[in-house]
């Protein structure tokens, strides 16, 4: 039993170390230990707890680096000033500080004077936790689905076709599956399959109004990723080989990431290095889509919702993602009163759901606090009647995170919000 | 050889090569343990990123400064004030003028002890921050108030020296001059080079991505 203790910290000890390249080294080095990090994070700032402070969480990466890789390491290890080995007790005191209180939102590193990534590196330091076999029970409940259905819900091929079907008879558009020769493949995350059916209903009814030559493949619809939210390199490598095999077969020039953040940024940022290549196919965002179809006059612009709404930014569509002025701009063109929360753009909150918090039911409490910062924003608009938020996962958190507050906003999706400015010119073709 | 030669001497050259070998060692370790390819495409430039990363962080992001102006506002201080007694005080400059044979215009006197308070201000307040912040606390090391006392101990025994009424006040100023130089790369003061660094590889990360974080 001691020997295999053993073996799982030092499996997480060389993990961290493979994951130390120069980048994260520089992060450790140039830390100052100033605190900025926490007066960012919603975790401290909701629960106080000083445990939340961004860098804390990185403490058994940095430890191993500074034990095993830094220069100038062997003068201090002789000298005994080198901290200590990270044990398995370090690693079950730190798992969920490193799975249930970060989402990997970036936020922090606006504040930090040294520029520090911690987000970048919590996704780095969670490969060695996944490979010791430190995971919540929860992500690896979705891993065991996504194994199974290639879903982390558990959506099989069956129940989207029943959707899709279920759509086109509503919308009266015909939805093509593993259409060859298709210039664009799109892909859902399971939230949108199930729970939001609609969104599939908004693609069908802006595509054919801009005239864009789509399908969807049946081997690969689903476009999240729980290899990057556990930190396993090769299950996430193997699930975007999946949605990029599918492109290729299809001989599509594009592949459409979802309004899902962390699907966009394991697709379009981290697939082609998991891949070792770049792909034949471009990735394109949904938003990034509907913003350049609308910019080419494609969609055209129709009549625009009179409520007054606010835009939630995803963290890894916006800040990780750098889809900034795309969104605001579709929300201007679909929206009579727009109205930008506090802290906007790339310094919004977090939904405190990203990064796998939503689907670890052991973080559950943590990501209502979270949520709390979200409710300031919120409510110190007055008069709001919905909420955009053009993230599948981050809806889901808004709608608990509402309802646990009794506070009345319709929460809808940037797709769906577009669409519905076509219902006058849809009903005046029909 | 009396004591106050062997500091601004023998030991003051071991010291200033540790530290320059060894700030030099550490940046180059750093380098040289590599980025990983990104083989995405790229929406922005990651070397303008690199260069946007270090200049934006220089400048507090306004929704942020409720909370941690305090921090600004000592940092900056004390970081400006030491660069100006290090590089602007008469003795500094007369030190460096015998060493290289370079010599450039001195602060009065007025303005070395103006700059002065202003730095011990700012790194006091620092380290009160940082030994009563539940936060600091927490992530607070051994080796973060090494950094600040021997830093303080510099400071405090140039002070002492100001006045050249006794050679010994001047040796130990240069005594801990030289600790200050020893220590130096192998602690958290190695921040005044590798800033460019970290600061550097999200800005290019980040950069690639067509965002300035």
């Amino acid at each position: 039993m001691s020997d295999k203790k053993e073996n799982r910290a030092q499996i997480a000890i060389e993990k961290f170390i493979e994951f130390t390249d120069g980048e994260v080294a520089s992060f450790f080095e140039a830390c100052v230990h100033c605190g900025e990090c926490a007066e960012a994070c919603h975790f401290h700032l909701n629960t106080g707890g000083a445990k939340y402070t961004p860098t804390w969480k990185l403490e058994p990466m940095r430890r191993s680096y500074e034990r095993h890789l830094a220069p100038l390491s062997g003068i201090k290890r002789a000298l005994g000033l080198v901290p200590p080995e990270v044990d398995e007790a370090m690693l079950t005191e730190w798992e969920p500080l490193v799975y249930d209180s970060c989402n990997m939102c970036a936020r922090c590193t606006l504040v930090c004077p040294m520029g520090l990534d911690i987000a970048g590196t919590i996704r780095k330091m969670r490969e060695g936790f996944s490979a010791a076999g430190f995971v919540p029970e929860g992500l690896e409940r979705a891993a065991d689905f996504v194994r199974k259905t290639t879903s982390p819900m558990g959506i099989t091929l069956k129940a989207l076709t029943a959707q899709v079907r279920r759509v086109e008879k509503e919308t009266g558009i015909e939805i093509h599956i593993d259409k060859r020769g298709a210039e664009y493949m799109a892909t859902f995350s399971s939230m949108e399959v199930m729970g939001y059916p609609e969104v599939i209903a908004a693609y069908a009814r802006l595509f054919k109004r801009a005239g864009v030559d789509w399908t969807i493949s049946s081997k690969a619809y689903e476009a999240t990723n729980v290899g990057v939210q556990i930190g396993s390199g090769p299950f996430a490598r193997e699930i975007v080989a999946r949605v990029v095999e599918a492109a290729e077969e299809l001989e599509v020039k594009y592949l459409i990431s979802p309004e899902c953040g962390h699907a966009y940024g394991a697709v379009r940022w981290a697939g082609p290095n998991m891949m070792g290549r770049q792909f034949k196919f471009e990735v394109v965002h949904i938003v990034e889509l509907l913003d350049r179809l609308r910019r080419e006059g494609r969609i055209p612009v129709g009549r625009r919702d009179g409520r007054r709404m606010t835009l939630h930014d995803p963290c890894q569509i916006i800040r990780r993602g750098g889809l900034l002025r795309e969104p605001r701009r579709l929300m201007a063109d679909s929206c009579a009163d727009f109205v930008e929360m506090k802290g906007a753009g790339v310094t919004n909150f977090c939904c405190g759901g990203g990064g796998g918090v939503s689907a670890n039911p052991r973080a559950h409490d943590l990501q209502d606090a979270a949520f709390d910062s979200k409710q300031a924003q919120l409510d110190a608009i007055e008069g709001l009647e919905a909420v955009v938020v053009p993230c599948a996962n981050c809806r889901s958190v808004f709608e608990d995170g509402l309802e646990a507050r009794e506070m009345e906003l319709e929460v809808l999706g940037l797709s769906e919000l577009l669409a519905d400015t076509l219902a006058d010119l849809e009903a005046e073709d029909a | 050889m009396s004591f106050l030669a062997f500091v601004e001497g023998p030991l003051f050259y071991i010291a200033a090569a540790v530290f320059l070998l060894g700030a030099a060692w550490k940046i180059l370790g750093l380098i040289r343990l590599g980025r990983r390819p990104d083989l995405a495409p790229p929406r922005g430039s990651a070397a303008w990123g690199f260069v946007r990363g270090n200049l934006r962080h220089f400048v507090p992001r306004g929704i942020f400064t409720r909370r941690t102006w305090l921090h600004i506002v000592a940092g900056y201080s004390f970081h400006i004030a030491l660069a100006v007694l290090v590089f602007f005080g008469a003795f500094h400059i007369a030190f460096i003028e015998r060493l290289t044979g370079l010599s450039w215009q001195a602060l009065p006197r007025w303005g070395f002890i103006v700059a002065a308070e202003i730095a011990f201000a700012g790194l006091i307040v620092l380290w009160v921050r940082r030994i009563s912040d539940p936060v600091m606390r927490q992530i607070t090391r051994a080796e973060d108030h090494a950094s600040t006392i021997l830093t303080f101990l510099v400071m405090l025994t140039g002070c002492l020296a100001l006045q050249e009424s006794h050679a010994s006040l001047r040796a130990i100023h240069m005594l801990f001059v030289d600790i200050w130089l020893l220590y130096f790369p192998f602690s958290r003061l190695m921040h005044a080079f590798t800033f460019v660094l970290s600061r550097g590889h999200s800005g290019a990360t980040y950069g690639r991505k067509g965002i300035n974080l």
